[in-house]
């Protein structure tokens, strides 16, 4: 069944994936278990992101389909297992200071989370100062930094040399994304990396993490 | 009528020819001497040729997009250009002055601030209000229509706005959830009823926020007018009068949302795409309208979620096609030239796009292959574009000039090309604007 699951997930079927993941967990499948299905069936939705045959809607719909089994899930959790893995690694995230837009990092946050990052999103509209704080606090190995205001390339580069000149720029790697981010971008802002999307920022933390 | 729009119709041609001839005359337009009517006669040539595709113009018209960069070029605060219509005169007549692009964008885009105060509007921060007085205004992401208020959007656009979605989108006008459905006044007893609701308190003090808004926005189209007169008065037209959007970004911008819209094409498919059908018309009836009220022939058209990445090929064909080329087709049909912006990238979309009328549209791109489009969508249409603003924000003017000549070469050839950049410039280098339009005039041999 719980292939069934997977498949019916990554097919968007939603009132289907419902069905069969209340089933399982009435049927005493280990909740975690059910939620491992639906982190892989997240998965291949990003693949196939990757791919070019999915988009937007099938990333959300997943992220809802996820949200509501999560929900399902959580009576049949007991707390004695708070067997939070210990991730893959850390990311600080947020939309730079001036952009209060935050579609395009929420995606992001979403991926990296079900990828296994622990992600500790700062919001938007976020000042330097404030990702500073977050890195000294949480020592991340990746920090994203989301726009898309053209007039905030500023912003990012002023947070990159806030972070340079805190002398962290050696602990994190940075990257940044957004509607209007390019190479240029990157450049002048002197950040290590761009993401064209959402799966490209995980494809990057992930590299970032496998290569400390 | 669900065949309305499908065909373009035989009156089309006349309806352009005749709106082209009248923002060709420039009446009512006070030119400063007679140099300055012949100049504004000949970039309105400029660009009808490149738009018609019957003949190559004499030269590439120089049209970018101001966005809100005179705002900042002019040393000013956003919060300043909203609040103050002088100070937006100001910023606005120095933009053109020292830059004279073919085309200048008439300052509508730079709301007034008092107005969105008055009615206490909760689509945006804007500057002072939410965000800081130097940053533009922002729209704030949310379901402002539920999902499953798609029959009531549906039954009745006009009725749903009015009582269900201003109210939210208004604090000011709160009390618009009490007024009644309209059809149904039609009989001699149902006079009372539909207008009880005026005689409540608060029903009266929205009419009075109401009036009090009209003249707020009195005293802005003033100045921009006094604006528009004064630049167009030197020989520069404006390059685009009027307001339209694609009935899908309609719903998936501002009522339901991103995310919203994008479950909507799982969740509810049928509502949506019907929802969009019944909402074309107004577009093409506000295009038509707010485009004849500014003099023009361009209506502009920002197109947000089709772009690539948003949506499959498919799902773009499905939702998103059908009724932004019935909004064409409609404004056409009027005479109009739907003025298409295609944000972001539109290289999937292409070949789609082609199904269109030739000589009559213009589609204006972003982060687009310019040399695709051309082979594509120009065999069919103008386009513009696309100096990247990465490109203008952050590169040298070195940079700047190799782009556009690469551009001007490879899009510019024979026609059918505007010259422009591919967002509003705000953020942008002042060195860069300059070199841009300089080395383009001049590569384009004005």
């Amino acid at each position: 069944m719980s292939e069934k699951l997977v498949d019916a997930m990554v097919r968007m079927r939603e009132p289907e994936a419902l069905s069969l993941a209340a089933k399982m967990l009435n049927d005493g499948v280990h909740p975690l278990k059910v939620l491992e299905q639906c982190r892989e069936a997240v998965e291949k939705v990003g693949k196939q992101f990757e791919l070019g045959k999915y988009f937007l809607p099938e990333l959300v719909m997943a992220g809802e389909m996820l949200k509501k089994i999560s929900a399902m899930a959580e009576p049949f959790l007991k707390y004695d297992a708070e067997d939070k893995t210990a991730g893959l690694g850390k990311v600080v995230l947020g939309s730079v200071k001036g952009d209060i837009h935050d579609i395009g990092k929420d995606i992001v946050k979403f991926l990296l989370d079900v990828n296994g990052f622990e992600v500790h999103d700062l919001g938007v509209d976020v000042p330097p100062e404030r990702f500073l704080e977050a890195i000294k606090e949480v020592q991340p190995e990746v920090v994203g930094m989301s726009a898309l205001l053209t007039t905030v390339f500023e912003s990012m580069k002023n947070t990159v040399a806030a972070i340079k000149d805190a002398g962290l720029r050696e602990d994190v790697k940075i990257m940044i994304g957004g509607g209007t981010v390019t190479e240029e971008v990157r450049a002048y802002s002197g950040a290590d990396a761009y993401g064209k999307d959402a799966v490209a920022a995980v494809n990057l933390a992930k590299e970032w993490v496998a290569a400390k | 009528m669900l065949d309305r729009y499908l065909n373009v119709s035989p009156d089309a041609d006349r309806k352009q020819k005749a709106r082209f001839d009248k923002w060709l005359s420039g009446e009512n337009i006070p030119f400063t001497d007679p140099d300055a009517a012949a100049a504004y006669r000949e970039r309105v040539t400029l660009i009808k040729d490149a738009i018609q595709l019957k003949k190559t113009p004499a030269r590439i018209p120089i049209c970018p997009s101001a966005g809100f960069f005179p705002v900042q070029y002019a040393g000013v605060t956003m919060f300043d250009a909203m609040y103050d219509y002088d100070i937006l005169t100001q910023a606005w007549k120095k933009y053109c002055h020292d830059f004279t692009p073919d085309a200048y964008n008439a300052p509508t885009t730079i709301v007034p601030g008092k107005l969105l105060d008055i009615l206490d509007f909760k689509l945006c921060k804007w500057p002072g209000r939410g965000v800081s007085k130097e940053q533009q205004y922002q729209y704030v992401e949310k379901e402002y229509m539920k999902a499953e208020e798609y029959q009531d959007l549906i039954d009745d656009p006009t009725g749903y706005f009015m009582s269900i979605y201003f109210p939210r989108i208004f604090g000011s006008l709160k009390s618009l959830e009490k007024m009644p459905l309209l059809p149904p006044v039609n009989e001699i007893p149902c006079v009372p009823p539909a207008s009880l609701p005026f005689e409540t308190e608060e029903v009266q003090s929205t009419l009075k926020t109401l009036m009090e808004a009209g003249k707020e926005t009195g005293r802005w189209l003033t100045a921009v007018r006094r604006i528009n007169r004064s630049i167009m008065g030197k020989g520069y037209p404006a390059f685009s009068g009027g307001f339209t959007k694609a009935p899908f970004d309609v719903i998936g911008d501002t009522l339901r949302g991103t995310i919203g819209v994008m479950m909507d094409i799982y969740r509810h498919p049928e509502e949506l795409m019907e929802a969009c059908e019944r909402l074309t018309p107004f577009m093409v009836k506000s295009g038509v309208a707010s485009c004849k009220a500014a003099g023009h022939i361009m209506p502009f058209i920002p197109l947000h979620k089709g772009a690539d990445g948003f949506m499959s090929d498919e799902q773009f064909r499905t939702f998103y096609w059908p009724t932004l080329r019935k909004l064409i087709i409609g404004l056409v049909d009027e005479g109009c030239v739907p003025q298409l912006f295609a944000e972001g990238g539109y290289n999937q979309r292409l070949e789609t796009i082609c199904d269109v009328p030739k000589g009559k549209t213009v589609w204006w791109f972003d982060l687009t292959d310019m040399n695709r489009a051309k082979k594509t969508v120009g065999q069919v249409a103008c386009i513009a574009g696309n100096v990247p603003l990465s490109l203008l924000c952050t590169a040298t003017t070195d940079d700047v000039k190799a782009y556009c000549k690469n551009l001007m070469d490879v899009a510019g050839r024979d026609g059918g090309f505007i010259f422009s950049t591919g967002a509003g410039m705000q953020g942008a280098k002042a060195d860069n604007v300059k070199a841009m339009i300089d080395f383009a005039k001049r590569y384009a041999g004005g």
